[in-house]
């Protein structure tokens, strides 16, 4: 019988560890470099760092799960199985080898980002959260079988008989989530590690997940070593944080100091750039002149998309994307639309836009000239022109962008196919265009891949630049950047606002970053808006139930005020 | 990349290299050794095609009634201490017992063989006229069997150098025929999708439903012995092209239903461009280099049809030379049994669908920037 571990009894122990990609020529990136932490029972350790800081690659060292041709270099990985036995070196340990196999799963297991692709699609959710149980060699057929439901029942999944025998698909988002947690949970683990495992889901479900990993921890005094990019999310949970740049631990400490009296300027800047798009910071948005004239007027509209028949099945009911939408936008205002994944609002933009086309309803744009058009049912030659005024700031960077095309044909291509200036006229265009969104005016010989993903993102808005437009739909246009570009990008989207006299549709799910950009918050929710209203009213007053769900779950970037956790 | 921009996160890790996207593609591909050495067999043939009357030591067509069945001669490159090349010649010697004809080399006489020598005169392409072939007997009057020789006392290795200018280039026009017919419907049918889509496809799938080489058969059967074999020929490459173009179409179809999805292509939509500008300027260029490894690997497809059609008679007709019509020589067992080496095309079949093969797997991969 093994000794108990008792609350802060160190489980593992890593000392200068080194994980390194070889790059050719001899020369290697050290992708986590020199970084030393220790993790305990029944306290969390937070390691926060933007992408391609290593933070994920420290917890593939630890579960010795690094592809090829990564190795770990250097370092100890010290694990303390048992309290009177002298701890196992994960680091030294074959990563295919028994001895790291019996450890891997069973006693530290890892939960990952994206859950519909970390579950196998074709095995049932019970055969799933069994087999590490088989696999160990801990239980028969039966026993796992009773144990996936009652692992089920704790991490609260509904009707968890029935559930098992579901398939990964037929779950949503958060219910995946909680799977994996069963799963990760099965064979009783002493560490977890939770590689972004909110980051996929809405605010909402993150909550809830976020209360459930608490609990879990609490019962079962769980080390657990959670990654994340979200000071909020930090604050919320952890006990420990370790702040991650460019594979070195730049600061260290618990997250009360952290948070209140940051030594590091990156750690910082980390914070302030959190903060900038909090909840409790003043906003930057403009201020709309009440005699504005209204530029976008929608009534009704509404996308369905048919029911399809095939051969063999009859016609589903056809499906509403987007019900009933009405709003107008005024000139110089930035309207926020807000929800969950699968609320409706990308196809709402995408219809405002005409990427795609409503079923339903009218959206009248006021030209320049004052003559009102429908977008709806406008004809080809009509919407080019329309193309030119209302133009579009895309989510991903790195698709959004012709791989094949240098960045000035990039930029110029508007100008270029609505016959407004071709040769020399464009590059002296395309070099003012570039210097506008900050980038380098020798920036257009280069292809896209050689920048990053916010320079990519400042190339995008230099295209919508292009045609002198007068309002940009933005959809989710800083979600795929880090925290501290979230801010920079924000900030030159009012500016180009106010030396441009332009109007923006802002989507995000980001409450933060709406409320810091949009004069006014339309809510949706199942396609339909729930509440719309100037953005101090949605966010401090709101009237709505689900507004007030929605504004709840949002994490507060304060360890003082872990308004998530409270309820549990 | 430049300190300049106010990008937050200090300078990212390794400096941006500025290179193309065919730099990149040529990058991925040298590393594939396969590929490469694949690149380097099929460039050879090819020029070996191209020039195949300097190259081939003898006339294809000249025959000597006294020399059939040859065997080959194996080359001995020392004489005398010196680099001095040379085959022993054979002469024609009766069984005592059988009475039956057999060739049994004379250690006695020595064929010295040399580079560029004088040989049959040749005309290349109409353009010019010489009578140097890259290797040869010394003396143009000796026999020399390096392959040995056919039926009719032709030179073998002569005939395969000169089958690959039918067969390789079988392969090329009848794949940019394909080429032309799978992007127009491939393009048309990924593009617009919906009905326009459905309907390609069901022909599509009822082409390869087809039995291919009845098919082949009775259209070569159609076409009038009395035309011209270069008419032939085009009317043989039209008929396999006929049928390959549909695999080519499958793939260029996916390939646009997955760029057409790409944010890049809505935003050119959105910039205002022309239906024919997206799909000329901004789809077609992601697409070349898949579409490259796909042609590469159709070719060795439409050189074994050819092969398998001429070897059945249907094809290319003698006088007419390719590596199918030579084999067709093999198809009666006596004489391949007396005569083995008229199995030799088919190797020569096999080095070039092979190479090819190699040559396309490596494209694909370097095509494909997710692979590794």
């Amino acid at each position: 019988m093994e000794a108990r571990l008792r609350r802060s009894d160190t489980l593992l122990q890593v000392c200068n560890l080194r994980t390194v990609f070889p790059l050719g020529g001899g020369t290697v990136l050290a992708a986590v470099d020199d970084v030393s932490f220790t993790l305990q029972c029944s306290r969390t350790l937070c390691v926060v760092g933007e992408s391609g800081s290593g933070k994920s690659m420290t917890a593939r060292s630890i579960m010795r799960i690094v592809g090829p041709p990564g190795r770990i270099a250097d370092g100890q990985i010290l694990y303390q199985a048992q309290p009177d036995r002298p701890p196992i070196d994960i680091a030294k340990l074959h990563p295919r080898g028994s001895a790291m196999r019996a450890i891997r799963g069973r006693d530290i297991a890892m939960i990952f980002q994206e859950p519909m692709t970390s579950l196998s699609p074709i095995h049932r959710i019970g055969w799933q959260i069994g087999e590490p149980l088989l696999a160990h060699g801990l239980a028969d057929r039966k026993t796992a079988h009773r144990r996936a439901i009652e692992l089920l029942r704790q991490v609260e999944i509904p009707d968890p008989e029935a559930a098992i025998e579901r398939y990964p698909f037929e779950f949503s988002g958060g219910m995946r989530q909680r799977a994996m947690i069963a799963m990760a949970l099965a064979c009783g683990p002493k560490i977890l590690i939770a590689d972004e495992p909110t980051t996929a889901l809405d605010v909402t479900t993150q909550a809830e997940v976020l209360r459930l990993i608490k609990r879990l921890q609490i019962e079962n005094g769980l080390a657990v070593l959670f990654i994340t990019h979200d000071m909020g999310v930090v604050a919320q949970i952890a006990d420990d944080v370790l702040v991650m740049y460019q594979g070195q631990v730049v600061e260290r400490g618990p997250v009360e100091t952290i948070f209140h009296s940051p030594e590091h300027p990156y750690t910082r800047r980390l914070l302030d750039s959190s903060k900038k798009l909090g909840m409790a910071a003043p906003p930057a948005r403009p201020t709309v002149a009440a005699t504005a004239r209204t530029l976008l007027q929608v009534r009704d509209v509404a996308l369905t998309y048919p029911g399809q028949a095939t051969l063999f099945r009859k016609a589903r009911p056809p499906t509403p994307a987007v019900r009933d939408v009405g709003f107008d936008l005024y000139e110089g205002e930035n309207l926020g639309i807000v929800g969950e994944s699968g609320s409706g609002k990308t196809t709402l933009g995408n219809c405002l836009i005409r990427v795609l086309t409503a079923t339903a309803g009218q959206i009248n744009y006021r030209r320049r000239d004052g003559a009102e058009v429908d977008l709806v049912t406008l004809d080809r030659p009509g919407l080019r022109l329309v193309h030119r005024d209302i133009r579009m700031v895309f989510q991903d960077p790195f698709a959004s962008l012709n791989p094949r095309m240098t960045v000035e044909q990039v930029i110029g291509e508007p100008l270029l196919v609505n016959r407004i200036m071709s040769g020399t006229v464009l590059s002296r265009r395309v070099g003012e265009l570039l210097a506008q969104v900050g980038l380098p005016r020798d920036a257009g010989q280069r292809y896209p891949h050689a920048f990053s993903g916010g320079q990519r993102q400042r190339i995008g808005i230099a295209r919508t630049l292009a045609l002198n437009p007068r309002l940009i739909i933005a959809d989710e246009p800083t979600s795929a950047l880090d925290v501290t570009l979230r801010g920079q990008i924000l900030d030159l989207l009012l500016e180009l606002q106010r030396s441009l006299g332009l109007s923006f549709v802002l989507i995000s799910h980001d409450l933060g970053v709406i409320r810091y950009f949009c004069n006014r918050i339309a809510v949706m929710y199942r396609g339909q808006i729930v509440e719309i209203g100037p953005a101090d009213d949605i966010c401090f007053r709101p009237r709505e139930a689900y507004t007030q769900t929605l504004l709840a779950a949002v994490p507060e970037a304060d360890p003082r005020r872990r308004n998530l956790l409270s309820a549990a | 990349m430049s300190s300049t921009v106010a990008d937050g996160a200090a300078p990212q890790r390794p400096p941006a290299i500025i290179v193309s996207e065919r730099s990149l593609f040529w990058r991925r591909f040298r590393r594939h050794k396969l590929a490469m050495a694949g690149l380097a067999v099929t460039l050879l043939l090819y020029l070996i095609a191209l020039l195949a009357e300097p190259i081939a030591p003898f006339d294809p067509d000249h025959g000597n009634a006294r020399l059939v069945y040859h065997p080959p001669q194996a080359i001995h490159w020392f004489d005398g201490g010196g680099l001095r090349p040379y085959v022993v010649a054979y002469r024609l010697a009766r069984d005592p017992a059988t009475l039956a004809a057999t060739y049994v080399p004379d250690p006695n006489r020595e064929v010295y063989l040399g580079v560029w020598v004088k040989g049959d005169p040749y005309t290349v392409w109409g353009l010019f006229s010489g009578s140097h072939h890259l290797f040869g007997p010394l003396d143009p009057r000796q026999p020399v069997f390096l392959l040995g020789a056919d039926r009719l006392g032709r030179d073998m290795l002569s005939r395969i150098v000169f089958g690959a200018r039918a067969s390789l280039s079988i392969g090329l026009v009848g794949v940019t025929f394909s080429l032309l017919l799978g992007i127009i419907f491939g393009g048309i049918s990924g593009y617009f999708g919906g009905r326009i889509d459905w309907a390609v496809q069901r022909v599509i799938e009822f082409i390869i439903s087809l039995p291919t080489i009845p098919i082949w058969l009775a259209l070569a059967a159609a076409l009038p012995k009395s035309w011209s074999p270069l008419t032939t020929y085009f009317c043989i490459t039209l008929i396999i092209s006929l049928i390959a173009w549909t695999e080519l179409a499958r793939v260029v179809r996916g390939r646009f239903l997955a760029i057409r999805s790409e944010a890049y292509v809505t935003a050119a939509w959105l910039d205002g461009c022309s239906q024919a500008r997206i799909i000329f300027r901004h789809m077609l260029p992601s697409l070349t280099s898949h579409i490259i490894a796909s042609v590469t690997l159709a070719i060795p497809m439409m050189i074994l049809a050819e092969t398998a059609l001429s070897f059945l008679g249907l094809g290319l007709q003698p006088p007419a030379i390719s590596w199918g019509a030579l084999l067709k020589e093999a198809q009666d067992v006596n004489s391949l049994a007396e005569a083995p080496w008229l199995l030799l095309p088919g190797g020569a079949v096999a080095i070039t669908v092979l190479a090819l093969n190699f040559l396309g797997d490596g494209l694909r991969d370097a095509a494909d920037p997710h692979g590794s």
